[in-house]
């Protein structure tokens, strides 16, 4: 799937010195190719994540549009759009993302069971074991460490082998040889044909990249 | 059962102390609508039961029956006590323009003592003239009672069958009547030849505070409907005139005092209601709204993943419709354990008739408490239903770093 973006912006109202709006991200066009892992780096504030949360069909941007093949994202309806993301976008939010009534396989089998459809649990195995965590399958999340909770967020995004994977700080948090599984599984993804998003602050994400990108106060440039 | 649909059970079952506190609040919101609603209901039905067995327009008493063994006191609060008048001014009364039915009626108390085996009300009347009891009697027992058989009140730990003996009088059980929610539930009926048998047993052991009578030659009370060319109110006026050493008395005016304390207890039960459950909406919203403000994030992820709006707004909808339904199932059950086994301890402390209603009605109030808890239950939450259903993902997500 590929994801383009064309001529996007996004302002917020916010009583500044000489306006009474606040420019998150400045007019830009961007495009993700399926089988390409990106990353955006930038400063926190930068406009990075409302720049992944419009992607994701989450956020209107002020002005463009965003397409998804050849879907408006924002011309569908709500119903139609939150299907459309169930189905094909997959994404890791910022922090500790778990619903604490569900065990960590359940948590994992969400994209599925919210619409009432039979989870692949095989699918969901071979996801906790690559992340290295499938010891933890009955595991409420009020008994995972970060880093697990983490991992668990990444197994769930990947539940529907989505064509659009939108990372926000995956590896925020994470000691360096969980930051190192979790890229190394991005990477992975990526070379199985998904178009891979990662926003992050982590240098060593460039290592993994095919191409990077730098957002400076809402501008967002090619390193 | 699919995590789908179970999904707002877990949740729930997740935070057991704010669902239970949840639970709670409606159980006890549809416990004052219910049970308030039955109490209202059972004075009501009491009241009704007790003109219908009172079944006359008119009660004629001697005189000293309005100040002494007051006639309210026995037909309305179960009190025990008897009084007569020469069977002459039956005659006189007979005889007075506008009279449809008469009947006569013997009252007696058994003594507490062992010549009684319980200390009752004993009410006899006429088989020939009677209009008020003998239908309701039917009711429970078909055949004609015959000397020394007597059918007892419902509220009487007697049975058919059971002998009771009053002032050494061996009576026989014929049938047990219907609950009435009224005095008569403990209340002895006997056609007039038994009473007077009894009446002259007591006078025989000295234990009737009467002394010279004689009972074939004395009645308690008269009861009268109008016929259709005179009104009640007229012929009470004539009676009250012309006949000396009585007073006529209109049941509707003897249960008026009834009907005004019910009308006040009913006031204040309704006006419970009412403050009680505008207090739980408030509290409920309250309680809604801060609960989802606590899982703003947990529902965030579910938007994340593909949650509508609407399937958001559902999710809390069927929270709130399952706390609620819970917490009014439980509240019924309480309103139903405290009304149904204390219904004549009620009675006792209100001093008004009370009659819980049959079956088909409780039911009714069953299934229209459930659903109007509900619906508050709903109504509540569809304020934090619609305010999740637009939360901005993004700021929320953000918000926890």
């Amino acid at each position: 799937m590929i994801l383009k973006a064309e001529k996007i912006s996004k302002e917020f109202p916010r009583q500044m010195k000489n306006a009474n709006r606040f420019t998150a991200v400045q007019e830009t066009d961007f495009r993700l190719n399926p089988g390409e892992l990106v990353i955006i780096m930038g400063r926190s504030g930068s406009g990075k994540s409302t720049l992944l949360n419009m992607f994701a069909g989450l956020l209107q941007p002020t002005a463009g549009k965003i397409f998804l093949d050849d879907k408006s994202l924002y011309d569908l309806e709500d119903q139609e759009l939150s299907k459309l993301r169930n189905q094909h976008i997959g994404m890791i939010p910022q922090g500790q993302t778990a619903l604490y009534s569900l065990t960590m396989l359940e948590n994992i089998c969400l994209p599925y069971t919210l619409y009432g459809e039979e989870p692949h649990e095989a699918d969901a195995c071979a996801l906790l074991d690559r992340l290295e965590i499938s010891h933890l399958r009955n595991a409420m999340p009020s008994e995972l460490s970060g880093g697990e909770l983490r991992r668990m967020a990444i197994a769930r995004a990947m539940m529907k082998k989505p064509g659009i994977l939108l990372a926000d700080e995956p590896t925020s948090d994470l000691d360096d040889e969980t930051t190192k599984i979790v890229f190394s599984f991005l990477k992975e993804s990526a070379h199985n044909g998904t178009a891979v998003l990662i926003v992050t602050h982590e240098n060593d994400a460039k290592n993994y990249a095919d191409r990077s990108f730098r957002m400076n106060a809402g501008m967002l440039c090619q390193d | 059962m699919r995590l789908s649909k179970s999904l707002p059970f877990r949740n729930l079952a997740g935070k057991p102390i704010r669902t239970a506190i949840l639970i709670l609040l409606t159980a006890l919101l549809s416990l004052t609508v219910f049970g308030g609603t039955l109490m209202i209901t059972s004075l009501k039905t009491g009241l009704h039961s007790l003109e219908d067995r009172l079944g006359a327009d008119i009660m004629v008493v001697p005189y000293e029956a309005t100040t002494k063994a007051n006639l309210e006191n026995i037909v309305l609060q179960g009190n025990t006590g008897y009084f007569y008048m020469d069977t002459a001014r039956l005659e006189k009364i007979q005889s007075r323009e506008g009279i449809g039915q008469i009947s006569a009626q013997f009252y007696l108390a058994s003594a507490n003592s062992g010549c009684c085996t319980i200390p009752v009300q004993i009410i006899g009347y006429d088989p020939d003239t009677d209009f008020t009891i003998s239908p309701w009697i039917k009711k429970s027992y078909r055949n004609t009672l015959q000397k020394y058989d007597i059918v007892v009140g419902n509220d009487l730990n007697a049975f058919v069958g059971d002998t009771l003996k009053f002032y050494g009088v061996e009576c026989h059980v014929a049938a047990k009547l219907d609950k009435t929610g009224t005095s008569f539930d403990t209340t002895v009926f006997t056609n007039a030849d038994t009473i007077k048998a009894l009446i002259q047993s007591s006078l025989d052991l000295h234990l009737n505070t009467f002394q010279n009578i004689d009972p074939d030659k004395v009645v308690s009370c008269v009861l009268i409907n109008a016929d259709e060319e005179h009104t009640p109110e007229e012929i009470v006026n004539d009676i009250n005139l012309h006949v000396k050493k009585v007073k006529a008395i209109q049941t509707k005016e003897m249960i008026s005092g009834v009907s005004d304390s019910l009308a006040g207890v009913s006031n204040v039960i309704s006006i419970l209601i009412i403050a009680v459950w505008l207090l739980g909406i408030m509290i409920l919203l309250l309680a809604f709204t801060m609960s989802v403000n606590e899982r703003k994030k947990e529902f965030a992820v579910l938007r994340v993943l593909g949650a509508s709006r609407k399937k958001l707004a559902g999710i809390v909808m069927q929270e709130a419709c399952i706390t609620a339904f819970s917490g009014s199932t439980g509240g019924i059950c309480i309103g139903l354990l405290i009304m149904i086994p204390f219904n004549n301890l009620i009675e006792e402390q209100l001093h008004l008739p009370f009659l819980l209603p049959d079956v088909s009605q409780l039911i009714v109030y069953i299934i229209s408490a459930v659903i109007l808890s509900v619906l508050t239950g709903m109504i509540s939450a569809s304020v934090s239903a619609f305010r999740i259903s637009r939360i901005d993902t993004g700021l929320i997500l953000r918000g926890d770093n």
